[in-house]
């Protein structure tokens, strides 16, 4: 008796599922997801912006004529392609050095205690400040932007790596030892393993940090780049250009984002 | 009793492997060192199974780390015959699977010297239907069981178990000690196998060494009579009952 209304509701509600499932099943293909709340907001900005009618906030349709336009004059590949160069330089030694550094004061507290207030310092350093200093003093050129921009991400690779080193299971090394497996094998099948979260969030979150700030040492010291045309369009108040720069940069880092990292973090985690 | 059967390492000096000699052995804690294992001397055979057996706690995961050569800390000395450390293969407390690689790939990962063998050593234990698994898929039971896998597929002269078969339930854990008499029966070496349980180091081992808590040493040494070695637990219990 009392079972029964129990199972008439749950079987309601099942349907109820099914049929809100069944509804949204075209939003199951991940692609469709994504893309539908994109087109409502340029829809909305495309709107707002024939509305307000201003030489300031120009509408989407504008900004993709002007995004045209740099694509087919190729400005828009060459100063989207130096920029990502330069991303992916700073990215690289940030990585490569934080996480050496990370796991070194992860494993060993001497270095720990050495390095500590350096990097808490570097951490809060302002970008700008690093980033000006390194041009005074060794002048303007790639490798110092590079080195500027690196430097600034350094820090926070360190500390999360830091984090993943010190959380390392012992027990996992020492039965690597037992077996007597050589150096190479225990990074690469005992530590790193164990460091993906770490490297993972490391790499998305500088990966963020660096599109910032390779455009304020670009606008800074550099005669080209994303940084330098918006630098360029702001001297001419040219909203449109700043956007259109803007959108092409968005939609590349969503590229990296999804065709990059995701698949990479999956595959890291297929264990689990 | 004991001291009658005991193995005279002098008697027979071919036949030792090992001769362990831990005079003092100290651990960090919270107020100070504090020592484990103190004046603590035995001999291991070729072949031969000996388990340890003392109170939790006493020290007995210490002393198999110092023979496994994890923990070089200590006072005293670790001598093996010919003078060269041997193949060694452990099992551990927990298993210490990697969970990111299968079972097939964890035991290809300490190198066996012969993958072929490997293969045969999971379908001895009932694991090749499991060896594309990944170990947070694995019971306990299986999981432990792999890891005897693992330690079996070095084809080692010298084998250290840890309480093996802690925390399984005793079905579970007479499977186990199955399965690693089976293994053994298959390929023979010496082991060393740490355990709190009397009855089980009966059922597996040709000699018993007793230690004392805090710290360890030997304090009484039995020899498990020729025709109740590897008998199963049943009998295991029974000849414990006897000596206690």
């Amino acid at each position: 008796m009392l079972a029964r209304p129990g199972h008439a509701t749950l079987l309601r509600l099942l349907s109820v599922r099914r049929l809100i499932e069944v509804c949204l099943g075209s939003f199951r293909l991940g692609w469709t997801a994504r893309l539908v709340p994109i087109m409502v907001l340029l829809a909305g900005w495309e709107l707002a912006a024939r509305l307000i009618g201003s030489r300031l906030f120009p509408p989407a349709s504008t900004v993709m004529a002007a995004l045209r336009h740099e694509a087919v004059s190729g400005s828009l590949a060459h100063n989207l392609g130096i920029t990502l160069a330069r991303v992916a330089c700073a990215f690289t030694v940030a990585m490569v050095l934080g996480t050496a550094l990370g796991v070194a004061m992860g494993r060993w507290r001497w270095v720990d205690r050495a390095l500590d207030s350096l990097v808490t310092g570097l951490l809060n350093l302002p970008a700008l400040v690093g980033i000006v200093l390194i041009y005074v003093w060794f002048g303007l050129s790639e490798a110092t932007a590079i080195a500027s921009v690196a430097l600034n991400k350094l820090p926070s690779t360190a500390v999360t790596v830091r984090e993943g080193a010190r959380a390392l299971d012992q027990g996992l090394i020492d039965m690597a030892h037992s077996f007597r497996m050589g150096r190479g094998a225990v990074l690469r099948h005992v530590v790193l393993p164990q460091l993906y979260p770490y490297l993972f969030g490391a790499a998305r979150s500088g990966l963020a940090l660096i599109w910032k700030i390779v455009l304020v040492a670009e606008l800074l010291g550099r005669s080209d780049g994303v940084g330098f045309q918006i630098q360029v369009y702001f001297q001419l108040f040219d909203v449109t250009g700043i956007l259109a720069y803007t959108l092409a940069f968005i939609v590349v880092v969503q590229v990296i984002e999804w065709l990059v990292l995701q698949p990479l973090e999956r595959r890291a985690n297929q264990w689990r | 009793m004991a001291g009658a059967a005991a193995v005279g390492a002098a008697g027979q000096p071919v036949a030792v492997m090992l001769d362990v000699n831990v005079a003092q052995k100290q651990v960090a804690a919270r107020n100070g060192p504090r020592t484990v294992i103190a004046d603590l001397r035995f001999t291991l055979e070729r072949d031969e199974i000996v388990a340890l057996v003392g109170p939790s706690g006493c020290g007995k995961t210490t002393l198999l780390r110092v023979i496994g050569g994890l923990d070089t800390h200590f006072d005293g000395r670790i001598a093996w015959a010919d003078g060269v450390t041997p193949r060694i293969g452990t099992v551990f407390q927990e298993p210490r699977l990697l969970p990111w690689r299968t079972v097939r790939q964890n035991i290809a990962l300490v190198h066996p010297p012969d993958p072929a063998a490997a293969e045969a050593l999971l379908e001895l234990l009932g694991l090749a239907p499991y060896g594309d698994l990944y170990p947070p898929a694995l019971s306990l039971g299986m999981a432990r069981r792999a890891a005897i896998a693992r330690a079996f597929a070095v084809q080692p002269a010298l084998l250290l178990l840890d309480e093996p078969f802690v925390s399984l339930d005793p079905a579970m854990a007479e499977q186990g000690r199955t399965v690693l008499a089976t293994a053994w029966r298959t390929r023979q070496c010496a082991a060393l196998l740490v355990t709190h349980d009397l009855a089980e180091a009966m059922s597996l081992a040709d000699r018993i060494l007793l230690l004392s808590a805090g710290p360890a040493r030997v304090v009484r040494e039995i020899v498990v009579p020729e025709g109740s070695r590897r008998r199963g637990i049943a009998e295991g219990a029974r000849v414990a009952a006897a000596f206690t």
